[in-house]
């Protein structure tokens, strides 16, 4: 079996772990939940073991390179450190209903990469991307996209909620929104989210300074991905600031982790569009 | 008297307006809002290809305003330093209260604190409070940097407490952007980045500043001895590698092959594989082809030396070569810049393409100039750089790191364990209060408790 037919398998266990949360979510029943939780842990096991397969196969062709260096990679990459993170976060605090948003986050990774436009071929690497700080950069800077992710998740979660519980004239009230969990934890899980983010996304900029001024003697270029990633490091700044030294909570600490994530998504795959040196082919 | 309080209250104003979160907020803000303006415009470009883009009316405004170099904007600037500013003050402002929390003169206990701890840990126990406060204390020494026992009337109080020095690693992020920031300041002013061409074979002492024509001498020839251009067989390239040696006052100081990702670096000048090209030799035979009669008239020559062309018609100067010359969308590929200038007549920009002879064709001229018999050299695109600001940043890189981790994941906490008597035995009760009331504190109590029943029941 190759690492691309392991991958689309596994991107239907992702999407049938996505719609068992739904189901534990909608029917509050505990044999779906328990059902999500393992097919999730199966479909990470998988894409890990996918990965792996993938680096052994390049080094089969002649080529010997880690897999994280184009956008199909990526992706598959980012679809493993979501579902590892979230995984985490469920077996620390017990709380499976999350899962009904962060399930579905995996799946749609998977399901981007398996697109035609994204080329899934083996190709060996271009001279500017032969470092050791490669993987270093690339890990880190994924860890930290997934940790925002799925604070974007739990923030969509804390709005629906607040949506739901504000006595709306006439409009049914969103049953399902009352077995969200309760606010200040859905708050706390987001702030946890993004510091762990944050640290990461530090860490993955700081990598990334460090490799630049090694390949082409400038450790901060502007670059389109160099500024888009500041921008997001900042807006994610702001929130923490905000909410330490403001005593910002809730529903507006929601909106930024939610603008932070659209800056985040630009970072990645935004700035693609513009020109430099970090668009993926 | 008036005056000078006066003068007291507007520097108190002034520091009040820098010690605000409201301004950090604001400032972080700005600068992400702002930095985008850089991605969307493409920055350091032509004046013509700005025009071309965006007219005239907004080339002159984006260029008031600074926007096609908007990082090195006064406005941009403005914003850092305003960023610097608060930084400091609000870090001295909130430090000065911070570290008489973290270094205390006396370190004391007040069971008052905990009464309201929402994470309080009741059981009881059938041996005595004496007992348990035997068995208590050495856990809790161990476990907490300070501890201390006080007995009450009708049993004892355990405090413990640490990771006070923890309050500051905010401090340290903080400070990791005064050293970045001031790490670049000190590039700018003390460095340098420039870029040369050197084919091989040869050597230079000067490169090119951007935005420079000029150059700048360096104290150092740069020689190429080598260049190498690998391909992986779908025709990718795999390697760029130069030969370089570092040649001072006749003597050759260094030696490396330098490959991107891998530089040579000499007396803290940096040099970078960055690009490469090639370049035609001198001389090279220019071939005129008479139109009407189709007679061939070669003729060596030698670039930026003028030759005259057949029949007194005029002279040509090979100005300059490009690998690749686009010409109205369309790749002449390997094209010689020609200037002619026909006898009493205006000078005229030729364009005599290698992979393409038959262009000059096009042309209508009484002549079709084609250019043979040369031989192409590589040269190799370095960039060398100087920048006496990287260990301050990487300093800010390490402080960042550090601090992030501290500030996000540790934390000042203290627990209280009350023993008091009831009838045989004890009431035990757990609580921890913590720097920002973290949520870890809970989880750590509830093990804690767990730990201490343990302990008893064994």
């Amino acid at each position: 079996m190759t690492s691309s037919e392991i991958f689309s398998i596994i991107t239907f266990v992702y999407g049938a772990a996505a719609i068992l949360y739904m189901v534990a979510w909608v029917f509050k029943k505990p044999l779906p939940g328990t059902l999500a939780t393992a097919t999730l842990a199966a479909a990470a096991l998988g894409n890990l073991a996918g990965i792996l397969l993938r680096w052994v196969e390049s080094h089969q062709m002649g080529i010997g390179r880690p897999p994280l260096t184009n956008l199909y990679e990526s992706l598959i990459f980012f679809a493993l450190t979501i579902a590892v993170i979230y995984l985490f976060v469920e077996f620390k605090y017990k709380i499976r209903i999350l899962g009904a948003i962060a399930g579905p986050m995996p799946f749609l990774a998977m399901a981007y990469a398996s697109l035609p436009k994204v080329n899934t071929a083996i190709q060996p690497l271009i001279p500017a991307l032969k470092s050791n700080w490669l993987i270093a950069h690339v890990m880190t800077c994924f860890i930290g996209y997934a940790a925002f992710t799925i604070a974007f998740g739990i923030s969509i979660m804390f709005l629906v909620k607040s949506s739901g519980d504000a006595p709306s004239s006439g409009a049914q009230p969103l049953r399902m929104a009352g077995r969200i969990p309760a606010f200040d934890i859905l708050d706390d899980l987001t702030h946890q989210m993004v510091t762990f983010g944050f640290l990461f996304l530090s860490i993955g900029i700081i990598t990334g300074a460090v490799w630049a001024n090694q390949a082409w003697g400038r450790y901060w270029g502007w670059d389109p991905k160099e500024t888009w990633s500041l921008v997001t490091w900042l807006i994610y700044a702001t929130l923490l600031h905000a909410r330490l030294m403001r005593g910002w909570r809730g529903k507006n600490i929601a909106v930024l982790s939610c603008v932070g994530f659209v800056a985040m998504l630009f970072t990645y795959f935004g700035v693609n569009l513009l020109p430099g040196l970090h668009s993926y082919q | 008297m008036t005056k000078s309080s006066n003068t007291e209250g507007f520097t108190r104003k002034i520091w009040k307006f820098f010690a605000s979160v409201k301004l950090s907020v604001a400032i972080l803000l700005s600068l992400a809002a702002t930095s985008i303006i850089g991605t969307v415009i493409p920055q350091n470009g032509s004046a013509e290809v700005y025009i071309h883009q965006y007219g005239e009316v907004f080339f002159k405004l984006f260029n008031t305003l600074d926007f096609f170099d908007m990082y090195h904007s006064w406005w941009f600037r403005v914003l850092l330093c305003l960023l610097t500013i608060n930084l400091i003050v609000c870090s001295i402002h909130r430090l000065t209260s911070t570290w008489k929390i973290i270094f205390p003169d006396h370190p004391s206990f007040d069971a008052n604190r905990f009464q309201n701890a929402k994470n309080r840990q009741e059981w009881t126990s059938t041996s005595s409070p004496e007992t348990l406060k035997a068995m208590y204390d050495p856990y809790i020494g161990k476990r907490f940097s300070i501890s201390l026992t006080e007995k009450t009337k009708d049993g004892y109080l355990i405090f413990g407490e640490k990771g006070r020095w923890t309050r500051l690693g905010v401090y340290a992020v903080h400070l990791s952007i005064i050293f970045m920031i001031t790490g670049g300041l000190i590039g700018s002013i003390f460095g340098f980045d420039g870029s040369v061409n050197i084919p091989e074979g040869q050597s230079t002492d000067t490169i090119f500043l951007q935005n420079d024509p000029t150059g700048k001498k360096l104290d150092f020839q740069i020689r190429c001895e080598d260049f190498d251009l690998s391909f992986y067989d779908s025709g990718m390239p795999k390697e760029y590698r130069s030969s370089l040696s570092i040649i001072k006052n006749g003597r050759t100081m260094a030696q490396k092959d330098i490959i991107v990702n891998d530089p040579l670096r000499f007396e803290g000048i940096n040099i970078f594989q960055s690009s490469y090209g090639e370049m035609p030799s001198d001389r090279l035979t220019v071939t005129f082809t008479e139109r009407e009669s189709g007679l061939l008239y070669d003729v060596e020559a030698m670039i930026k030396k003028p030759i005259d062309m057949p029949g007194n018609s005029g002279k040509l100067i090979i100005e300059d070569f490009r690998t690749n010359f686009s010409y109205s969308g369309f790749n002449l590929g390997k094209t010689f810049i020609c200037t002619m200038v026909p006898t009493g007549g205006e000078p005229e920009t030729l364009l005599i393409s290698v992979d393409h002879p038959r262009f000059d064709m096009m042309r209508q001229g009484d002549f079709i100039i084609t250019i043979s018999n040369i031989d192409f050299k590589y040269y190799t695109g370095l960039q060398v750089t100087k920048d006496p600001g990287v260990p301050a940043v990487y300093a800010g890189f390490l402080f960042m790191i550090i601090g992030c981790y501290i500030t996000f994941f540790m934390f000042h906490q203290a627990v209280c364990i009350k023993l008091s008597t009831t009838g045989s035995g004890a009431q035990i009760e757990l609580s921890g209060i913590s720097g920002k009331n973290r949520p870890g504190m809970n989880a750590i109590i509830l093990r804690m408790s767990n730990h201490l029943k343990r302990l008893s029941a064994a």
